[in-house]
């Protein structure tokens, strides 16, 4: 044993006589290499772990309240929404406790825009790594997922409050619909991020469209108003029943509403509890997402290769 | 644990790298927006340039060896150097390799401004694939070599660049792989501490691991590598020992002196400087020991007897090797009425192998300078021998047996060229 131990951590993981060549990105077939990205990304779980912990820490670094921000700015947003929406437009008057109303829709937004903001500027905001070291491109992405999800976690504990302090606590029966509709949130954001952020690495116009295309989404979601206001102007007095349709078909409006149904108690029994089969349509999303997922992988998957001489 | 490479069974002429006829091409898009693509959109196929950054490029690379890949800029070296590295993918042919490989392309390129050293720390060791325990048992060694314990909960962004630097170095060093990619990193910092890396690399070297790196110091390759890629335009143009390689390196671009722009009041002018035998033929490969001359031929507009010469010689380093003057040297040149040709000749060359350049100086003995070309010609020398340094030098030998207090004739082994 030398005086400087060069290798900290001996030679017990040194066997490169022993282990076969490996090729390196081994071309995958577009069908397969799905599965063999999702061993890469658990096999660099820790240094997944890592970016998450540094897009926490690095997101509010040098700001007073820090961290308190994550709460602070969907509480601004309701307190905005609440006023217009429901003071001066009047919904308040007949949504009940519009402001759990608006808090759980602003909740699964706030979450989704989180991940599609973020992923966007992924691979091109750390384009000094990715021109450098090699790991799974897909972690860059995924690491904006994990940190938004931990802010949506702290952002339910403001929910839970508010359920303290007016007592209206969410019925059991309903409650399942809350991890399967964040479960499709998350699936649909994920596959949607992946292919955002390959497109802005050739295009950057993209992060500019993706800006404007959010904000008309939040409009087409029914957060701050009810979806009852567009059954009535689409489907009864303009009979385009088609448009109402699709306009039920975005996945997050099937998000926003199954968070309703589950965590707006005040809502049962008025009409603007929304009535369908929410589950049967969620799983269907699911599905749908989850096969979504797989395709926007394989895009990403496709244009990574490049990544490191379009930046 | 830390003996090395040896393994039982081990077989270590099997490749550790194997590049297969590997080609890169670059396309470089000269318009990045919406717009300007759809502006574009029918000449779209103009404004896409592609060029061949790497063209067939095959090797294997032994366990335990020292590849160095040099190249003037442009020449390929880095893009192989990521294509092996796994961060591009080649257009054609495949990299294959074992073991854990960590690439040092650029030293703190996981390192975000806004953390503290600490927590950049654990980033960038968990981005080089070190785990979490792993880091943390290292983590003191890692501060201790960085020497910068008392900033270590300062965020990056107010360090300075040297001890940026040092802290990235000290997570990357720590990192334990079995081929070890370096581009350049090797050049940064302040003397003692390059003097440290370099250490740490030759400790590397003698754990039996492989390393791959890319240079413009001939003298680290020199120094460094037991074999040598010379690339140019992306096509693999010789591949062997570092002294072929850099007598490949020399011969193809630096044998062509440097025409410096000249300086002087022109008052007496220097009109030709040549590098001779000795004996005034003109003669540029020398080996260690031969007569070298150089001649200068001056005339004056007016005649003078204010005048002096001087030579100096420089590396391809551009260090000064020797320097001299007629004025240091005690001559009297006396009147200079029209043309002279004032002659030096160094009897016994005693440089090592390496491509010189000569300046040539002629000036009044106070005040400006008359005339003075920078490296204007050059001569290379030649050697036989593997010796590192400056000058040639020949020591001898001699074995003493302390124990008897008695002299022993040394063994005289057979001379092997490298």
């Amino acid at each position: 044993m030398s005086t400087v131990p060069s290798s900290p951590h001996g030679h017990a993981a040194f066997n490169a006589d022993v282990e076969p060549l490996q090729r390196v990105n081994a071309p995958r077939s577009f069908w397969g290499g799905f599965g063999a990205t999702v061993r890469e990304v658990v096999q660099y779980r820790e240094l997944l772990g890592q970016l998450v912990r540094k897009e926490l820490k690095v997101k509010y670094k040098d700001s007073v309240l820090g961290f308190l921000w994550t709460l602070i700015r969907p509480l601004l947003q309701l307190l905005v929404y609440s006023l217009a929406v429901g003071v001066f437009l009047g919904s308040s008057k007949t949504i009940h406790s519009f402001g759990i109303y608006l808090f759980t829709g602003l909740l699964a937004w706030t979450l989704f825009t989180d991940i599609i903001g973020g992923c966007t500027g992924a691979i091109v905001g750390n384009a000094g790594l990715v021109k450098k070291v090699y790991f799974p491109r897909e972690l860059f992405p995924l690491s904006v997922v994990g940190a938004a999800i931990v802010n949506f976690g702290l952002q339910f504990v403001v929910l839970l409050g508010a359920f303290a302090v007016t007592g209206q606590w969410p019925a059991l029966s309903q409650l399942a619909l809350v991890p399967l509709a964040l479960l499709v949130l998350v699936v649909f954001a994920t596959a949607l991020g992946l292919v955002l952020a390959a497109a802005n690495v050739y295009l950057r116009d993209v992060q500019y469209l993706v800006e404007v295309g959010l904000l008309l989404w939040f409009w087409l979601t029914p957060i701050v108003y009810d979806w009852t206001k567009v059954k009535q102007n689409l489907a009864i007095e303009r009979g385009w029943g088609f448009a109402y349709q699709l306009y039920l078909a975005n996945p997050m409006a099937n998000v926003v509403l199954a968070f309703q149904r589950a965590l707006w108690e005040a809502g049962k029994g008025t009409p603007f509890y929304y009535g369908g089969n929410l589950a049967g349509r969620l799983f269907a999303l699911l599905a749908a997402c989850t096969v979504l997922l797989w395709f926007a992988q394989r895009v990403f998957a496709r244009a990574q290769g490049n990544f490191a001489q379009e930046l | 644990m830390t003996t090395g490479l040896v393994h039982p069974g081990s077989r270590a002429s099997d490749p550790i790298v194997r590049v297969a006829d590997v080609s890169k091409q670059f396309n470089i898009h000269k318009d990045k927006s919406l717009k300007e693509r759809l502006v574009n959109l029918r000449r779209s196929r103009e404004h896409v340039e592609q060029f061949w950054a790497l063209r067939d490029i095959s090797f294997e690379l032994e366990s335990g060896h020292t590849l160095g890949l040099i190249g003037r800029n442009g020449s390929g070296k880095s893009t192989l150097l990521k294509v092996i590295g796994g961060i591009l993918t080649p257009n054609q042919g495949y990299v294959e390799r074992r073991g854990r490989l960590a690439a040092l392309l650029e030293l703190g390129a996981g390192f975000h401004g806004d953390l503290t050293g600490r927590e950049n720390v654990f980033l960038n060791a968990s981005i080089l694939g070190l785990s979490r325990r792993q880091t943390n048992q290292y983590f003191d060694a890692i501060v201790d070599f960085s020497g910068i314990e008392q900033f270590i909960d300062t965020q990056v962004k107010f360090y300075s660049s040297g001890m940026y630097v040092r802290l990235a170095f000290a997570v990357a060093i720590h990192v334990d792989p079995e081929i070890l990619l370096v581009d350049e990193v090797l050049a940064v910092g302040d003397e003692p501490f390059q003097r440290k890396c370099m250490e740490r690399i030759k400790q590397f070297q003698r754990d039996g691991r492989t390393i791959v790196f890319v240079t413009h110091g001939l003298d680290q390759i020199r120094e460094l590598c037991d074999r040598v890629i010379l690339l140019e335009h992306g096509a693999m143009v010789l591949d062997g020992t570092p002294i072929d390689a850099l007598r490949a390196f020399r011969d193809r671009y630096n044998s062509e002196p440097v025409a410096e722009e000249q300086h002087g009041t022109r008052a007496v002018e220097v009109l030709t400087t040549r590098v001779t035998d000795g004996a005034g033929r003109a003669k540029s490969r020398f080996d260690p020991g031969e007569t070298l001359g150089i001649d200068i031929e001056v005339s004056a507009a007016r005649p003078t007897d204010d005048w002096v010469t001087g030579i100096a010689i420089l590396n391809h380093l551009d260090l000064l090797v020797f320097g001299t003057n007629t004025k240091i040297l005690g001559v009297d040149l006396g009147l200079l009425d029209g043309r002279r040709l004032v002659r030096y000749v160094i009897p016994e060359l005693p440089l090592v192998e390496g491509q010189y350049f000569v300046t040539v100086a002629i000036h009044p003995h106070s005040g400006p300078e008359y005339h003075r070309l920078d490296r204007t010609v050059g001569f290379k020398v030649y050697s036989a021998s593997g010796e590192a340094g400056v000058v040639h030098l020949e020591p001898t030998v001699e074995l003493v047996d302390t124990d008897a207090q008695q002299f022993v004739e040394p063994r005289v082994m057979p001379h092997y060229p490298l």
